[in-house]
């Protein structure tokens, strides 16, 4: 039988080339037809230090980073003995035969990596070696290999014909070796190309491309993994009339400054992970405050202070809920896919411009930095929206309305005072109870614009429902078919908009028996959420750094199902 | 945000200097629109939180827009401002706690970006809004509310400061000066730069220094403050670090570098040649 899909591990150390080797197969693969995601965890430190990266290949849209490893790659001894009880049994470990020696057995080829590469006069081609290799394992045409170096060394330099050669040599080689060794794992069946376009991109990627879709005027960000590389793309992708970007010197300017272009009329944003989350809290209750529309991404790491800064957490949910001290709610984004980051980010730039106020984007690392190929976001059905500017004479008072009203811009008519203290009509500082009353009336009642929010609802029917936030919608949503494939009764719900929540969905959830939430942290904090809106929710917690494997989520969630029905029959 | 406003409550202590800088900024603003033949909407106050931010909600005559923060951050929302919209002109009102103390991280950027904003530092030598402790102004030994003993800390020289973070304008003045006042704070915002100019602003109600900077003939008290000397070069460095390391407090314009380019003209400098990719060849990029 032809295999449908297959997981790959590079594993060694900082250094070595395995996110290389990762992604190369992903582009490779993707390039063939197939689907392909990467994931990958890193050390902190720039060299050296155990780390690891994944490929998995699939004939159909994949959803989860792979529970079990089809091959494991390993660089050094030490990745072998961390890894290869992850290997399936029948799968296969490939090591470099140069740096260390197993036992050549049915399930294990020695290849000297280096050794091969120098040959094709070519060193650094030893991750076409590697390539070379797995292609053979899984049977695959050479010809997608070798379309993919050919396009990846085509760089318009005099020496690119060499270079692919000794590439196309090197997985010559790499085949040659994994043939000799006799293994294979059975054939990957061909391709099914998708019938649209598509692009491949890590989320970070997603979420900036569909910043600017949504006319991002100004960004300001503050280095912090894993949410550097918004900053990088916009200091090479914002710029042009009108458009400012600019590295901060923290998260305390990096937030005051996106709320002084906010009140300037501009789209402004910036990105972070939790700890310059933290800092920003005040800042960004400035902008519920003084209302003044901006967007807050938080790409979220292990936490508290600097935590796990590498590996993957969803647990700063409590915090973007309630970020600033005082009475604020602020609109909460979630995207649970690659795609979704890049409309996540649409829509967080019109909520604010809309509602006139923070809206904060959590991703998180096990999405911003895996690559994934995605169908390309068509910008023909992109709304984008723009704050309700105020076009009248001088005399205007910004805060009277009990709701939103429309925003003066600086240069233009109906000056005003932008105010972080409780304010009167005119945005002077106030402390009459029937102000703070009225204010803190009309800012919350700006939210009722916010509930358009797209959510997902299956089986509706169903008391028992599957819910998951946020990027552990990928594995829950593979448990979820493998469950109701066995026979489960169980229903689907997932959305990307936490707060406020859709209210058809919250009406919905409001009405199940048991609504069940996978999320990666200790305390369950999307369903204490839930349970604070009167949803009978509980949690599948996971803190490991690492997403949710599928088959663990299916005994889980089988597990709890089951307990609940229990209980019901006693009751 | 005027005066007939019967909800705004906050006032300033009779004698405060507050009363002072508000009517220099008040007339330098007016003075540069007649120059500029640029409307008064086109000036944004960014306020600080103290005594002195207040000044945002007090301003008589033709309002300009205004931004009332948080403690400390007037510098970073003025970045803001300024970078979305470099026409517009953009001012920081604060106190000695506000920009020296909780926002003193912000100067040092701002100085090296050279970013054009034009800041007033209200130095009282005290938290004046929250009722008289100690600040990064505030004498050595010095009894306040939270230094009953007397102040440990070494006062700070905000000027030399300035100078030492790179600050392309600085000028020192005295609230009870006021036409030479509105004089500075006119020639700070026609800076193409960073522009501090520091106030002496006293508090009469914590921190009553007017008898030590003006004088008192009778008690023999002899002024801190001294006019900078018409022959004082502002364009040499060293002779400013000289004027700021001398004794008293000297009044006038201390340093303006020359030839001094604002960050907006940096950016247009180094971008002009980069072409924006526009969004379809941006997904074109990564096509597959
Ligand atoms: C984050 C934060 N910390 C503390 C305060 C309380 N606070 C308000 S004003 C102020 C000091 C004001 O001193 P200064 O800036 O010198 O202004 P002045 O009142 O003397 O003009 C403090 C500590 C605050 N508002 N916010
Ligand atoms: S407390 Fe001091 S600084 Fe504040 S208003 Fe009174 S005199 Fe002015
Ligand atoms: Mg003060």
């Amino acid at each position: 039988m032809q295999k449908k899909d297959f997981v790959v591990r590079f594993a060694g150390e900082g250094g070595q080339g395995m996110v290389t080797s990762a992604e190369a197969l992903a582009q490779a693969a993707a390039l063939a037809g197939y689907y392909a995601q990467t994931f990958t965890t890193f050390p902190s430190q720039i060299m050296g230090g155990p780390t690891w990266a994944q490929a998995r290949i699939s004939t159909t849209p994949i959803l989860s980073a792979g529970d079990e490893l089809d091959i494991l790659v390993c660089f050094n001894k030490e990745a072998y003995h961390l890894h290869a009880e992850e290997v399936r049994e029948g799968g296969v470990v490939i090591y470099n035969s140069q740096v260390f020696q197993l036992e050549e057995s049915s399930s294990a080829v020695g290849i000297p990596v280096d050794e091969l590469a120098k040959a094709t006069g070519n060193p650094r081609a030893a991750n076409m070696v590697i390539l070379g290799a797995l292609a053979h394992l899984v049977s695959w045409p050479q010809e997608h290999l070798t379309s993919f170096v050919r396009q990846r060394f085509a760089r318009g330099r005099p020496d690119d014909a060499a270079i692919i050669k000794s590439n196309v040599q090197a997985l010559d080689l790499g085949r040659q070796r994994a043939a000799e060794a006799g293994l294979t794992l059975g054939e990957l069946a061909p391709p099914k190309k998708p019938p649209y376009q598509q692009i491949m991109v890590k989320g970070n990627d997603a979420l900036a491309l569909g910043a600017l879709a949504a006319g991002l005027d100004f960004y300001i960000g503050y280095p912090i993994s894993p949410a550097t590389p918004i900053l990088v793309f916009m200091q090479r992708n914002l710029v042009g009339p009108g458009k400012f970007v600019y590295q901060a010197s923290s998260e305390i300017e990096a937030i005051n400054t996106i709320v002084g272009a906010g009140f300037a009329g501009k789209k402004a944003m910036t990105a972070t992970s939790g700890p310059g989350f933290s800092l920003m809290h005040e800042g960004i209750g400035l902008a519920w405050m003084a209302e003044v529309p901006c967007v807050i991404v938080d790409v979220q790491r292990g936490g508290p202070a600097t935590g796990l800064p590498t590996k993957t957490e969803q647990s700063d949910l409590l915090s973007a809920l309630h970020p600033a001290h005082g009475d604020v709610m602020l609109p909460v984004i979630a995207p649970g896919s690659i795609e979704e980051c890049f409309y996540a980010a649409i829509w967080a730039l019109n909520w604010a411009e809309r509602y006139q106020g923070p809206v904060v984007l959590l991703s998180e690392h096990m999405l911003s930095e895996r690559t994934e190929n995605i169908r390309k976001p068509d910008l023909s059905v992109v709304t984008v929206e723009s704050r309700l500017v105020y076009q009248g004479s001088n005399g205007y008072h910004r805060y009277e309305a009990r709701e939103l009203s429309p925003m003066p811009v600086p240069g233009g008519p109906g000056a005003y005072v932008a105010n972080g203290s409780e304010h009167d009509a005119m945005g002077d500082t106030t402390h009459l109870s029937q102000r703070h009353i009225h204010m803190t009336e009309r800012r919350f009642s700006k939210l009722k614009l916010l509930t358009d929010g797209t959510f997902e609802l299956e089986n509706p029917e169903e008391s028992v429902v599957l819910m998951p936030w946020g990027g552990s919608k990928g594995p829950s949503r593979e448990a979820y078919t493998l469950l109701i494939q066995d026979g489960y009764r169980l229903g689907w719900a997932f959305t990307m908009f936490l707060q406020p929540l859709p209210p058809k969905l919250l009406e919905e959830l409001r009405k199940k028996e048991l609504v069940i939430v996978p999320e990666l942290n200790y305390v369950g904090q999307f369903s204490s959420y839930l349970r604070s809106l009167g949803v009978k929710a509980v949690s599948i917690t996971q803190f490991t750094g690492l997403p949710f494997k599928v088959l663990d989520l299916v005994r889980r969630v089988a597990a709890v199902a089951q307990s609940h029905r229990e209980r019901m029959v006693r009751v | 945000m005027t005066k007939k406003n019967p909800e705004y409550d906050f006032k300033w202590c009779p004698g405060c200097g507050d009363f002072g800088v508000r009517r220099a900024f008040e007339m330098a603003v007016v003075e540069r629109a007649a120059k500029t033949k640029e409307p008064i909407e086109k000036t944004v106050v960014v306020a600080g939180i103290g005594c002195s931010g207040n000044m945002v909600h007090l301003l008589e005559g033709p309002q300009p827009f205004g931004i009332h923060g948080i403690h400390g951050r007037t510098l970073p929302i003025a970045l803001g401002v300024k970078m979305a919209r470099p026409d517009l002109n953009v001012l920081v009102v604060a106190g000695d706690g506000d920009f020296l103390s909780i926002g003193a991280e912000h100067i040092g950027p701002q100085a090296q970006r050279n970013l054009n904003v034009t800041c007033l530092v209200m130095d009282n030598g005290v938290y004046g809004l929250t009722k008289g402790q100690s600040s990064p102004t505030t004498r050595f030994g010095q009894i306040t509310s939270s230094t009953p003993y007397g102040k440990v800390e070494a006062a700070m020289n905000p000027m030399e400061l300035y100078l030492a973070l790179g600050t392309s304008f600085v000028a020192s003045g005295f609230s009870s000066q006021v036409k030479d006042l509105t004089r500075l704070i006119v020639a700070a915002m026609e800076h193409p730069g960073f522009a501090i100019v520091h106030i002496q602003s006293p508090c009469t109600t914590y921190n009553d220094t007017y008898e030590e900077i003006k004088g008192n003939v009778q008690k023999g008290i002899a002024p801190a403050a001294w006019p900078v000397s018409p022959d004082h070069d502002a364009a040499d460095l060293q002779a400013a670090y000289r004027l700021v390391r001398s004794r008293g407090i000297p009044i006038g314009i201390i340093y303006q570098q020359p030839e001094s380019e604002p960050l907006e003209a940096r950016l247009a400098r180094v971008l002009g040649k980069v072409k924006a990719r526009s969004m379809e060849e941006l997904l074109e990029a990564s096509k597959i």
